[in-house]
């Protein structure tokens, strides 16, 4: 691999920018491969990445039924937070969080890792209380939160309507080194590393059965023939019950549609990530402009990208009353993407009924900034059976009645 | 340079002057005129900057698809970045700023961006600024997000008006050319109910512009009378300045109407968002011309032909006095054509056509003008404006044949029709290979909730290429919507005629063998700064699906969606891959056609009416008397009332002592009352309940705890036992509502054969908690009814008058005093308020609000749905094994609570904690346990759950869930504070206060 | 947006005067029941790419319970009909069968 830097950019503009090689290889698929990978978004390229670097397992295919990254990998709002309450989120969130940190120089790609911060507004007594047990939670578990007073939420954010006739600002849980980043890049950075390594990416690959024998996995059934595997890891989001289905079992997911927006660029106005959730919405400000913007996901169960009109109204209506002054900026863009929701809307990262398939997903409305970590915790697992960072995110926890619920901290969770 | 000439301008009203401002010089033009069109007649080309370079950048369009002009639009709260010149309707006084450049638009320094484009192709910033780590953030990114954005935005709010609008029709045609009137006309005449809207000022499309006779009278003819024929028609609605937004599923179809864009401070509202249901919806949303992919495309005065014409026919005026005209069609003739009547000069047609063109061309040749068969433009000479072009073969490399000189270069590739509204829902495109694009597959169009199409393109937007087809066309779509909707359809099409046209072909680079240094200067995303070069480079890069490249080269991102840049891009992309375009496929169309005010969206319900508040019947009183108030679920509760210069803490104080050395009066109206009634009313409330509701007697009460079929408990309160078959069920002030629904779902879904109604009464009484020692006194003043405890016993109620207002008196008490709460018709519940004030005066009564009943209710260890529970606690967590029934074989919930983990009785279970130095235990704060966990983690053994200080006890309190708690009584935990210091507490008896209950039950 | 039919009070609303209650059709296990029966009930969905049961309340109308039969991939509706039954009426699925031959939901086809 070619390492990208300014002066590879100004080496190659000499010459017509003709000598960039591929940023991922498109190899045919081959008979069989220690592990495959099916989904090729951010998590499924992550966990691939990480099988490779940590464990040193590359004989890896990342199968992938459309283009990489085209699922909720690039479609969402691209914040990245790890401000949660439980521990085994905040662990895996904060793992994620800090793999972020550095991931341009680990995957030399630039993945525009922005630590601008996030603010969670609290806009009831209920919301403070709430959010000051995040806080003293997140102290405990490393991770750098701090509970802010209205007058500093207004100094971090000047356009923000303090006063607000229905839910005056209260204060808010304020993560300094929470942020964004380029969605696409996390997709095209890890891909890119992962083909360095001799992986296999696959696209335009849909798998259509998953064969076992005596109760373990031997293999996938494409559109591009039959490839065998030791190791399977079932990476789909939205598409994880219609996988499960192939393999014979069954998931506690629901796929449902979250819709999110952009306004026409203008000059940089919000330097950090601000979420309402007593009224269903958050705002960041793009590199080009853009304010992103999103809300609630819609309630009933849906595959086709798109959503309900009426969700973009409530949530347009709540920015404007945070953000008065986009009143008078326009949407440019409205979209939808299919997010995946377990019972306790947290993930499951889990082996499954059937030896050597394992299965991510359930990521909600959250998914992106997990990539990182899920891809690492999520790498562990399959490669050694066991790990800390998802331990708690089986499948057997619907068994037991034992939930990861972190509605309590915040409304919505992205 | 671009002037108005001396007459014509088809919309113009030359009669009157108007005055506007760009860029702070006064400038004129007429009624009729675009921002657009006044601009390039005071010779106004250069416009703006691009995003990325800098680049001078001019008008290119006529309409919506206008890539680069745009400006800052206004002043003070009514400014608007971003404003789309050739959309903005000319109005006196108008005042506009040109976008993205510093110093000015003239001299910009960000242009420098322009000479080292070289080093800044398609995906640089991905490449690098990786190093060192912290520079993207607080170095690069700055400078990145500084240079990008294009306008500003202010920060006062917005003093303009906005609306919604509900509409309902049969038929919604989306354009109001040709093809729109022609279907809004055909459907009406069969009795739909029509509703035609139009984006622009003024019905007939471009039509008027480019001629044609249809019934044997020239187009603008029969459009007037068309036009007249739908106006006297009831059921025909029809709008100007309405776009077709965007096709939701379901047929839902969103109008945006700018009813006061042109006449700003009127009291009209500024944007009115239509919402739409239409049975089938037509659009008739014409064509866009696409640029011509060639080096210096980008240079102020090179524009699409048929923005070149527009100008002229529409508005009088002439871009340039030397217009060269490149084609690959025929309908680029009719610009020279009409430049050429006008008297300008056309120094030649460029047709990239080896065969060249049809009969325009030959009427274009009999008037003089020179046309080069096989030819194209190697490059654009100018900077700010052009200067010359240096024509080549189109076959070749780019080989200079000859240089002409001309200041203004009118371009068309072809014709694109306007498939965003049809594609908003699903519906598929095809490839139409003769005329190189993408157009409705009328076998897959968006599909509505019974599974059948109901879009219908019509027109130009149906692929349609001239005059007769499009009417045609429109014709049919307006009778298979009529159809579709079950009228019968009537009446034949219009016959209409134009000259006949050569085939187009299709030119995406020009010249066909353009070198890298040609196709770097070549154009797609005028906007974003998109070229050739980048697309090429994207797809050597292994960016093959068209959203990587999209993504990756930002193609078709800026602000106009790619509607001029889409296609071209595209092609260069099929080409670089070697496959046919269809193949490669189109991005996702995603509403709205072009962008909509966020104000339009938001509608009416802005400021005070945002979320209505619901309020209670005393809630005007507690206005008037200084109330705290806080936001609870849609209602707003005092939090408390603060007297003269008091803080809230001390308020709070005040009205604890108040009410437990003497009485207290809360207004507890909020709460949900749900009336539970029939035949098997105690056994569902057996089943909804955790504890047995159905041995309640009449007469009686019993506090309830409810959970959700996940074993967590979701709400409490007290169940009143009306008679044999009523029960009243109090919620949780937040709760009401949707354990009513909860109440109502296993009614219908799962016990559907019990004889039990619900209703929801919490609006129709009033309640008041009237609690303190003197409670009875007060209210024995007001009533002749026996109060006594042994008339009213603890946990009793009955029906007595309370200053003459009849009223339900519950002997129940969430303070831990002697308390009762009266529930009385809403209607009557100010009344009794002030009556219980009145009489209350000589035992000092006052009014608390819910932080004094928080922390009463919490010096009585009563917990709180919301801080003791938070969705992942059980009943048996709270030691409120009392309230739940052993005897039931179930309850909801019940079964949950049997999982594994629910019954382990490690659990975290609820204590009282008690600190050791008497300060009050932080929000929330957890109690550390010795170690980490396996991911590094602070191994914790509880949590405070509520946690104040107690005016009563002088000393804080606190409640929590701790591992084992009820079995560790007196040991200590430490909690840790977040600046560091550590809080110890002692873990004690939650019931702080009046342990054996002497106070509640006399 | 979608348009839906209340069965009980004939009423044809936009999606807004509903509120949606996940999947129908589900059989209840209490106390007694096995682990997986229990899970099942309550995890388990079908979350199909097709035909979907689903369980609406007009919350904003008459207040009653219904299921929807809606198709997840396109959003066309089978059809509506009360919550008081066990198992879709015929013409409902013969109307999915029509549009997804070979179907199956749970034990319906």
């Amino acid at each position: 691999m070619k390492r990208y830097s300014v002066f590879a950019i100004a080496r190659e503009a000499l010459r017509d920018h003709m000598g960039w090689e591929r940023a991922w290889a498109s190899p045919e698929p081959k008979k069989t491969y220690d592990v495959i990978i099916v989904g090729a978004g951010g998590h499924g390229l992550a966990t691939a990445y990480y099988l490779g670097k940590n464990f040193g397992i590359t004989n890896v295919a990342v199968l992938e039924k459309g283009w990489l990254g085209g699922g909720n990998t690039g479609r969402n709002t691209t914040i990245i937070r790890s401000n949660y309450l439980q521990d085994p989120s905040a662990a895996i969130y904060e793992k994620s969080r800090s793999l972020y940190e550095t991931l341009s120089q680990d995957l030399n790609y630039n993945i525009m890792f922005s630590p601008r911060g996030v603010i969670m507004l609290a806009q009831t007594e209920h919301e403070v209380r709430g959010y000051k047990r995040t806080a003293q939670a997140n102290a405990l578990q490393g991770v750098a939160t701090e509970f802010i007073p209205p007058a500093r939420v207004k100094e971090i954010v000047p356009i923000i309507n303090l006063d607000g006739p229905r839910y005056p600002v209260l204060g808010g849980l304020w993560q300094a080194r929470g942020g964004t980043a380029r969605h696409d890049a996390v997709a095209w950075g890890y891909a890119r590393a992962c083909s360095a390594m001799g992986m296999h990416i696959i696209q335009k690959c849909e798998v259509t059965g998953i064969s076992r024998e005596n109760g373990r996995v031997t293999g996938v059934t494409t559109n591009r023939g039959d490839i065998g595997c030791n190791k399977l890891g079932l990476v789909v989001a939205g598409h994880s019950g219609h996988l499960a289905d192939m393999a014979g079992f069954r998931l506690p997911i629901e796929s449902v549609a979250l819709q999110a927006l952009v306004s026409e660029p203008i000059k940089p106005c919000m330097d950090c990530v601000v979420m309402a959730n007593t009224v269903h919405g958050y705002m960041s400000q793009s590199d080009k402009g853009e304010m992103v913007i999103g809300g609630g996901t819609d309630g009933y169960n849906n595959y086709t990208q798109r959503g309900s009109f009426h969700h973009i109204e409530e949530t347009v209506r709540a920015l404007i009353e945070t953000f008065p002054m986009v009143a008078r900026l326009k949407m440019l863009r409205q979209w939808g993407g299919i997010v995946d929701v377990t019972g306790d809307r947290s993930p499951i990262l889990s082996k499954t009924p059937v030896d050597g398939i394992f299965i991510n997903c359930g990521w909600g409305t959250g998914g992106f900034k997990a990539i990182p970590g899920s891809g690492w915790g999520f790498a562990e697992l399959m490669a050694k059976g066991h790990s800390p960072l998802c331990a708690e995110f089986g499948l057997d926890r619907f068994y037991q009645g034992r939930f990861i619920d972190e509605s309590v901290a915040a409304g919505v969770a992205h | 340079m671009s002037t108005r000439l001396a007459t014509g301008g088809r919309l113009l009203d030359r009669s009157r002057a108007l005055e506007f401002t760009f860029n702070g010089k006064r400038l004129r033009g007429h009624p009729g005129d675009t921002l657009a069109s006044a601009l390039l007649a005071n010779d106004q080309m250069l416009v703006g900057r691009s995003f990325k370079y800098h680049r001078p950048r001019g008008i290119v369009a006529s309409g919506a698809e206008e890539p680069n002009a745009l400006v800052g639009l206004g002043e003070g709260a009514r400014f608007e970045p971003n404003q789309r010149a050739t959309t903005t309707e000319l109005f006196d006084g108008l005042t506009c700023t040109s976008q993205n450049h510093w110093p000015s638009l003239e001299t910009d320094i960000g242009a420098v961006n322009t000479h080292l484009a070289r080093f800044l192709p398609a995906g640089f910033y991905y490449k690098m600024f990786i190093h060192p780590r912290p520079f993207w953030k607080h170095v690069y990114e700055p400078f990145i997000r500084q240079s990008a954005g294009l306008g500003r935005a202010t920060n006062p709010g917005d003093p303009d008006r906005y609306e919604h609008f509900h509409f309902f029709c049969d038929v919604a045609v989306i354009g109001g050319g040709v093809a729109g009137l022609q279907a809004a006309l055909t459907a009406a005449e069969a009795g739909a109910k029509v509703l035609l809207m139009e984006q622009t000022a003024h019905w007939g499309g471009r039509a008027p512009v480019d001629g044609g006779d249809i019934d044997g009278q020239p187009v603008a003819g029969w459009i007037a009378a068309t036009l007249a024929k739908l106006q006297d028609m009831p059921h025909v609605t029809l709008r100007l300045r309405c776009m077709g937004a965007g096709v939701y599923d379901h047929g839902y179809l969103l109008g945006y109407e700018r009813v006061a864009d042109h006449t700003p401070g009127t009291d009209a509202p500024r944007h009115r968002l239509w919402r739409i249901r239409a049975g089938q919806i037509i659009t008739a949303t014409g064509a866009i011309e696409r640029p011509l992919s060639f080096a210096g495309n980008d240079i102020p005065g090179v524009m699409l032909a048929s923005a070149v014409r527009d100008y002229a026919v529409d508005f009088g005026v002439s871009v340039g006095d030397r217009t060269v005209v490149v084609t690959n069609n025929d309908d680029a003739y009719r610009t020279a054509i009409t430049l050429k009547k006008l008297g300008l000069e056309i120094p030649v047609i460029l047709d990239a056509r080896q065969s060249g063109g049809g009969a325009l061309a030959d009427e274009a040749r009999s008037m003089g003008i020179r046309v080069e068969n096989g030819k194209g433009i190697a490059k654009v000479k100018g900077g700010k404006r052009v200067t010359a072009v240096a024509i080549c073969a189109q076959a070749g490399e780019g080989a200079l044949l000859e240089e002409i000189k001309c200041d203004v270069v009118a371009m068309s590739g072809g014709w694109s029709p306007v498939v965003h509204l049809w594609s908003h829902c699903g519906g598929k495109l095809i490839w139409d290979e003769a005329h190189a694009h993408f157009r409705p597959d009328p076998a897959n169009p968006p599909k509505g909730a019974s599974g059948e199409g109901f879009v219908i393109p019509a027109g130009a937007a149906n692929g349609a290429d001239d005059l007769a087809s499009v009417v045609a066309d429109a014709h049919g779509a307006g009778q298979a919507a009529v159809k579709a909707m079950g009228h019968k359809p009537k009446g034949k099409a219009p016959e209409a005629s134009t000259l006949p046209e050569a085939p187009m072909q299709p030119v995406w680079l020009m010249p066909q063998g353009a070198k890298t240094a040609l196709r770097m200067k070549a154009w797609l995303d005028y906007q974003n700064d998109v070229k050739v070069s980048d697309v090429q480079l994207a797809a050597r890069e292994g960016y093959e699906s068209v959203e990587h490249a999209k993504r990756y080269t930002t193609l078709g991102m800026a602000t106009d969606q790619g509607k001029l840049s889409n296609i071209n891009g595209l092609a260069i992309l099929s080409d670089a891959l070697g496959q046919p375009i269809p193949q490669t496929g189109t991005t996702t169309f995603r509403p709205p056609y072009t962008p909509i005010s966020l104000a339009a969206i938001a509608g009416g319900a802005r400021g005070p009416v945002f979320q209505p508040v619901r309020k209670t019947p005393m809630h005007s009183w507690h206005e008037a008397h200084g109330a705290d108030f806080e936001p609870v679920g849609q209602w707003r509760r005092p939090y408390c009332f603060a007297r003269g210069e008091e803080g809230r803490h001390e308020a709070v104080a005040r009205e604890i002592r108040q009410t437990r050395e003497s009485v207290g009066l809360l207004d507890a109206s909020t709460l949900g009352k749900i009336i539970v009634k029939g035949p098997d009313a105690g056994r569902f409330l057996d089943m909804l309940y955790t504890g047995m509701m159905s041995t309640l007697r009449p007469g009686k009460c019993r506090y309830g705890l409810m959970c959700n079929e996940n074993g967590f408990l979701m709400d409490d309160g007290v169940v009143v036992r009306l008679d044999e078959e009523t029960f009243l069920c109090h919620t949780t002030t937040g709760g009401a509502e949707s354990v009513h629904g909860h109440m109502e779902d296993w009614l219908q879904c799962e016990w559907w054969d019990w004889k039990v109604y619900t209703a929801n009464v919490t609006e129709q009484y009033a309640q008041i908690a009237v609690a303190g020692p003197n409670a009875r006194k007060l209210l024995q003043k007001l009533s002749n009814d026996d109060l006594t405890a042994d008339a009213l016993p603890f946990m009793g109620w009955l029906e007595a008058g309370i200053a003459g207002i009849p009223a339900r008196v519950h002997r129940i008490s969430f303070t831990g005093e002697l308390s009762f709460e009266l529930a009385v018709p809403a209607s009557r519940g100010r009344a009794l308020w002030d009556a219980l004030l009145e009489a209350g005066e000589e035992f000092g009564v006052m009014p608390y609000g819910t932080e004094a009943m928080h922390v009463m209710r919490a010096e009585k260890g009563f917990i709180m749905i919301g801080d003791e529970t938070d969705g992942t606690v059980i009943p048996q967590d709270l030691g409120l094994n009392w309230a739940i029934s052993k005897k039931k074989a179930d309850y909801i919930g019940k079964r949950a609570q049997e999982r594994e983990h629910m019954a382990d009785p490690n659990r975290w279970k609820l204590v009282g904690l008690e600190t050791l130095d008497g300060e009050v235990l932080p929000d929330g704060a957890y109690a550390t346990a010795p170690g980490r966990n396996a991911n590094g983690q602070r191994k914790t053994q509880g949590r405070v759950t509520s946690t104040y200080h107690s005016p009563t006890l002088g000393r804080g309190i606190a409640m929590g869930l701790v591992h084992r708690g009820p079995d560790r009584m007196g040991e200590v935990l430490d909690f840790p504070k977040l600046d560091g210091g550590i809080v110890k507490a002692r873990i004690v008896d939650p019931v702080f206060y009046d342990k054996d209950g002497e106070k509640q039950n006399v | 947006m979608l348009i839906l039919t209340c069965p009980c009070c004939g009423v044809t609303g936009e999606e807004t005067e509903f509120h949606q209650g996940g999947e129908a059709h589900l059989k209840r296990f209490g106390p007694g029941s096995t682990d997986d029966d229990f899970h099942t009930y309550m995890f388990a969905k079908e979350n199909p790419k097709g035909a979907h049961f689903e369980r609406w309340r007009h919350n904003n109308g008459c207040g009653k319970w219904f299921i929807m039969a809606r198709d997840t991939l396109t959003l066309e509706v089978y059809g509506t009909y009360p919550a008081q039954t066990h198992e879709p009426p015929k013409h409902i699925r013969d109307a999915i069968t029509a549009k997804r031959p070979g179907w199956t939901w749970r034990a319906f086809a």
